[in-house]
């Protein structure tokens, strides 16, 4: 319902550290988008600060055109929901729903119809006079959810809402905010999380933030593909990325890089002539690196060290001479390659990366 | 009956009048400058008044009456010390130098340094083992309960309770303390106890004793029910016994908590004048220095200076663990 | 804990230490209270250790005067019974002081001129004479009586009322009440403003009520004192009112209940109150509808030590409210008798029982909460 721009947006502590630094977003209205970023990176604060529930030292933070910098949280038609629920202990499901009505002075039966309407949509209602300590993890966030569908607020704000849960209860309710979404398609959501499977699964559009500042945005298939940079590169994907130090040998359509003295790579990433002999880093997801049987077919060659069996995938560590680093290829199924094997592998050209100096991307 | 209806009015009268004072005070701001609807920018502003004037509201009764109560007598008792007998005269320091020439000072001090070291070293150590022996049985609830007990006991009470334990017949009438019935039991002679010079401090610091016990007992109990149960099993591993886990590995991990035992004891000595008031009332060389002041202040006395020096001298020596109070309770606040 | 379950000697040892150390804490209570039960003829005399037990008591009696003689044949009769307490037995007797046990119950004792004296063991005496009894005094005599134990409720029947501990009970409610509740109000607002709101000065305050906590109250006597002077002369009612020793408890009381309270309140999840606040709760609200009824536990325990430390105090009592009559509280009124009936141990314990009953009782069926706050003070 509501579009929420920040802009040139500042967080700083009373101790003086800069926690988030000069955030610009615009979000639009019904979009749903998810905060990603190690933690500690300023990605609650960055939410709380849209709630009202912490100052904004600097920029201004508009929703729906208008500054709110200064309007408390209530009257800026967000709602929020706690990583730990944050349900009040001694007042009933339902009170907890209506708690904010009943603030607000909403007339007693029109307070009855949202709760229970509420309630159904969440599947609550049985349980509605219960005390929160009377319901599992799931049931509380649930509930939790309902106090803010009950507000009808403009914005959702959600910080690490499934990270107090088990998996399989995390997957569940994870599909019930996506179905959430589905039914409120006019409501923003904004979404704090450090899961990548919740970010990729839930966001129309992904915000990797790291160290106060916004890394890059964009759908979660852009972030996987279109990494702007290192950082980006490692963080989404599991396992991460292989990045390794490289030296470019050749520029121009198709540029030219040598990992070690013996492996030189062609990658199909633009370059311009100034970068010839320049430092930079080339990367390659372990889940596009292909095992293939002759060393002539591929563009690395490494002794497998170790070897993990998930299952529907087999992980291989490799060492290869002239690299520092692990390689990791991720295969599908299992595999008879044994630890000291020498495996040779492939990779499609336009699943390569490469990254300068500064560590940012050469596709832009 | 009148009685009772007048003091059921006054209590509620004293009651209602503070719930009467914070809600009104509150409504009333709410009233004024309301921030619950209406344009966004008045609220805003609103907001950021009644967001700056609320704190002092739930503050202000305790900040008056803390300051009323507690911090303008230290400064005004500070003033007194240094005035006569009414508090009207500036004498300079020869209240001071009274104190220090008088025998009487001294005596209390004395014994005020001795109550100082026995009765939180014994009701911390009794407290320790109690505590350390009862985790350890299965009535072990019971037990702590009844040696709590005398904590709900006024030190008035306590003191007619003791006073009956210490009573004393002369001649060859039965002994009705119990004390003195065990002492002749096994063939000694009756004594005096609250009279024997020296000694009968110790018996009245024993009531004192008799009290704290148990409030160090519960809180170290607590202490050492927190002690994780693997550095022990660790101990037990390495083969120690009992005593040395004891000493060595449970005694060292609540040192905190004894120390926060002990100053709480030491404090409570300080300001105890009830037992020695009820018991010899200074008498028999007892003397302490809370009581010596309140002599001085109310009674034949009669002279606030002199009272105000004593109150002074037993303020100074709880400055110290005071600072060390305010140091602790600020790294608290930091681990926040 | 250490493995414990273990039958070894050591454990033996155990028990019987803590059974030693629980039986010398409770002991001195035990006696008030039996003390303060039994007769006070016993009590004055025995000790309260013998009071299952028959006492032997030695008295001396007069009989009836020659006025209450009767003719029987040609003797001069005089009888009567010398017990006044039907359960007692008297085993000996004699006519002089210096043989007082000369005679078992039932003899009959040769006196001068054919008089005879029998007391029997239910205390019948007869006193006969050949000739007519004369003077206008009875008899001495002597006997042992062998008392059975005897319990009752009289010395608290005396003190109640006599003594006038009725009128003080009500003081101290009137005193206690108020100065319990008033203290738990002020601070909590306090210890909520120092936890959860923002304002300058908020540090400086906290460290101001920690140091003051360790303030010896009788600082504070002599400059109040003169205060109250002033202010009751301005308002013209005196300086020993109630409200004024309401004020006083409050004031002493109040930084260890903020202290507490502030410790307990700081410590509730900081999501539940920004959630309240995102909500559109405002600072009052959220301080009734939340933190009121989530701090229950350690209110309860702040009004337990409120209510003790009223109850059972002296001093304040004895300042700001003075040692009339109509005044006084349990514990001045507990001062007063020990000054004035010191030896009188059947009113000294009765009362000292009376005051120290209520706490008790306070004490017993709230411990529970008066633990969980000591623990919220004093452990980190
Ligand atoms: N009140 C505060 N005062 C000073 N620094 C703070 C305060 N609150 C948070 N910080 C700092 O701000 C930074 C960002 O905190 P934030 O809670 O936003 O991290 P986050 O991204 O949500 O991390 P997580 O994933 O662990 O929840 C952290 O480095 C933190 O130490
Ligand atoms: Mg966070």
């Amino acid at each position: 319902m509501a579009d929420v721009k920040l802009t040139h947006v500042k967080k700083i502590y009373s101790n003086k550290v800069e926690v988030l630094k000069d955030i610009n977003l615009d979000i639009k209205k019904g979009e749903f988008i998810v905060f990603v970023g190690p933690s500690g990176c300023g990605k609650s604060t960055l939410l709380r600060m849209i709630s009202g529930l912490e100052e904004i030292s600097a920029g201004t933070l508009e929703i729906d055109g208008q500054v709110v910098n200064d309007i408390p949280p209530a009257l800026r038609g967000i709602a929020m929901v706690f990583q730990s629920y944050a349900l009040y202990p001694h007042m009933s499901v339902y009170d907890n729903m209506a708690f904010s009505l009943q603030i607000a002075k909403v007339s007693k039966e029109s307070i009855d119809q949202q709760v229970r309407k509420a309630a159904e949509m969440l599947q609550l209602t049985p349980y509605l006079d219960r005390l929160p300590k009377a319901l599992s993890g799931g049931q509380r966030q649930r509930v939790a959810i309902g106090r803010a569908i009950v507000r009808r607020p403009k914005v959702f704000l959600f910080d690490e809402p499934l990270s107090n849960l088990d998996a399989a209860l995390r997957v569940a309710t994870r599909m019930e905010i996506a179905n959430l979404k589905d039914t409120m398609p006019d409501s923003t959501m904004i979404y704090v999380t450090h899961d990548q499977v919740e970010a990729m699964t839930l966001a129309d559009r992904i915000v990797l933030l790291s160290a106060g500042n916004i890394e890059q945005v964009g759908s979660p298939l852009e972030l996987y593909e279109h990494p702007a940079n290192v950082f980006v590169a490692k963080f989404i994907g599991s396992p991460a990325m292989n990045v390794v130090p490289c030296r470019i040998e050749k520029t121009g359509e198709q540029t030219h890089v040598s990992l070690s003295s013996s492996i030189t790579v062609e990658t199909p990433i633009v370059t311009e002539a100034s970068e010839q002999a320049k430092a930079a880093f080339f990367g390659v997801r372990p889940e596009d690196l292909l095992v293939v049987a002759t060393e002539a077919e591929g563009f690395l060659s490494g002794k497998v060290t170790f070897v993990e069996s998930l299952g529907e995938a087999t992980l291989l560590y490799l060492t290869v001479p002239g690299c520092e680093d692990m390689i990791i290829a991720k295969q599908a199924g299992t595999l008879k390659t044994q630890r000291g094997d020498t495996v040779h592998l492939s990779a499609l050209p336009e699943k390569m990366h490469l990254f300068d100096d500064k560590e940012v991307s050469y596709r832009r | 009956m009148a009685q009772l209806a007048s003091a059921l009015v006054t209590m509620l009268l004293g009651v209602l009048g503070c719930a009467v004072y914070f809600y009104g005070s509150n409504v009333l701001l709410d009233k004024v400058f309301p921030t619950k609807s209406g344009p966004a920018q008045k609220v805003a502003r609103n907001l950021r008044i009644s967001n700056t004037i609320r704190p002092w509201l739930f503050l202000g009764p305790a900040v008056l009456l803390l300051t009323f109560y507690l911090f303008y007598p230290v400064i005004d008792s500070i003033r007194l010390s240094f005035f006569d007998r009414s508090g009207d005269e500036f004498v300079g320091i020869s209240n001071y130098v009274w104190l220090f020439n008088s025998d009487e000072f001294f005596e209390s001090f004395r014994n005020n340094m001795l109550w100082l070291i026995v009765v939180p070293t014994a009701a911390t150590f009794f407290g320790l083992i109690i505590a350390t022996m009862t985790d350890r049985i299965w009535w072990g609830n019971i037990a702590k309960s009844l040696i709590f007990m005398p904590m709900a006991i006024s030190f008035i009470g306590a003191s007619v309770i003791w006073k009956f334990i210490y009573d004393f017949r002369s001649g060859d009438d039965a002994q009705i303390g119990l004390l003195n019935a065990i002492v002749v039991f096994f063939g000694g002679e009756p004594q005096n106890w609250i009279t024997i010079p020296f000694w009968n401090n110790f018996f009245l610091m024993i009531i004192l004793i008799w009290i704290q016990t148990g409030f160090a007992m519960v809180i170290l109990s607590a202490a050492l029910r927190g002690i994780p149960d693997e550095t022990i099993e660790a101990a037990v591993l390495d083969g120690a016994n009992g005593v040395q886990i004891f000493f060595k590995i449970m005694v060292p991990q609540i040192w905190g908590t004894i120390a926060v035992v002990w100053t709480t004891i030491t404090i409570l000595v300080l300001k105890v004048f009830d037992i020695v008031l009820a018991m010899t009332n200074g008498q028999w060389d007892t003397q302490v220095l809370a009581n010596q002041m309140f002599d001085w202040m109310f009674r034949g006395g009669g002279d606030f200076g002199r009272g105000a020096v004593v109150a002074i001298v037993i303020m100074v020596l709880v400055i110290p663990i005071m600072i060390w109070n305010i140091k602790r309770a600020n790294a608290e606040m930091e681990g926040r | 804990m250490i493995a414990s379950s273990k039958r070894s000697p050591l454990t033996y040892l155990v028990h019987a230490t803590v059974l030693f150390l629980v039986v010398i804490w409770t002991i001195p209570t035990a006696g008030l209270f039996i003390s303060s039960i039994r007769d006070k003829d016993q009590l004055s005399v025995s000790g309260w250790w013998t009071a299952l037990s028959t006492s032997e008591q030695r008295i001396v009696d007069r009989a009836n005067g020659p006025s209450a003689q009767a003719q029987e044949g040609d003797l001069f009769v005089i009888r009567g019974n010398l017990l006044t307490n039907s359960s007692a037995k008297v085993t000996k007797f004699g006519f002089s002081s210096l043989e007082p046990e000369a005679f078992s119950a039932g003899d009959l004792a040769e006196m001068r001129k054919g008089q005879t004296l029998q007391v029997m063991p239910n205390g019948d005496y007869a006193l006969s004479s050949p000739t007519e009894w004369k003077g206008s005094r009875g008899q001495r005599i002597f006997y042992t009586a062998e008392v059975p134990p005897r319990f009752t409720l009289d010395n608290y029947r005396e003190v109640l009322s006599a003594e006038g501990l009725g009128q003080s009970f009500l003081n101290s409610l009137t005193v206690t009440i108020p100065a319990t509740i008033i203290p738990i109000l002020v601070a909590a607002f306090a210890a909520y403003a120092l936890a959860w709101m923002r304002f300058p000065g908020r540090a400086l305050l906290v460290a101001a009520v920690v140091g003051l906590l360790v303030v010896p109250l009788q600082m504070s006597l002599i400059p109040l004192l003169k205060s109250y002077n002033l202010i009751g002369e301005f308002f013209g009612v005196g300086s020993k009112t109630y409200v004024g020793i309401w004020l006083a408890h409050t004031g002493f009381g109040l930084p260890l209940a903020i202290y507490l309270l502030r410790n307990y309140i700081a410590g509730l999840p900081g999501e539940i109150i920004e959630s309240a606040r995102v909500d559109g709760a405002s600072d009052f609200d959220i301080f009734r509808k939340i933190i009121l009824p989530l701090s229950f536990p350690a209110l309860a325990s702040f009004a337990i030590f409120q209510f003790l430390w009223v109850w059972n105090d002296l001093l304040i009592a004895m300042v700001f409210l003075g040692n009339n009559e109509e005044h006084l509280v349990l514990t001045g009124q507990l001062r007063e008798l020990l000054g004035s009936r010191g030896g009188n141990w059947e009113i000294l314990t009765a009362s000292a029982f009376i005051t120290i009953i209520v706490p008790l009782c306070v004490f017993f069926s709230l411990q529970r909460y008066l633990v969980r706050g000591l623990l919220a003070g004093s452990v980190k």
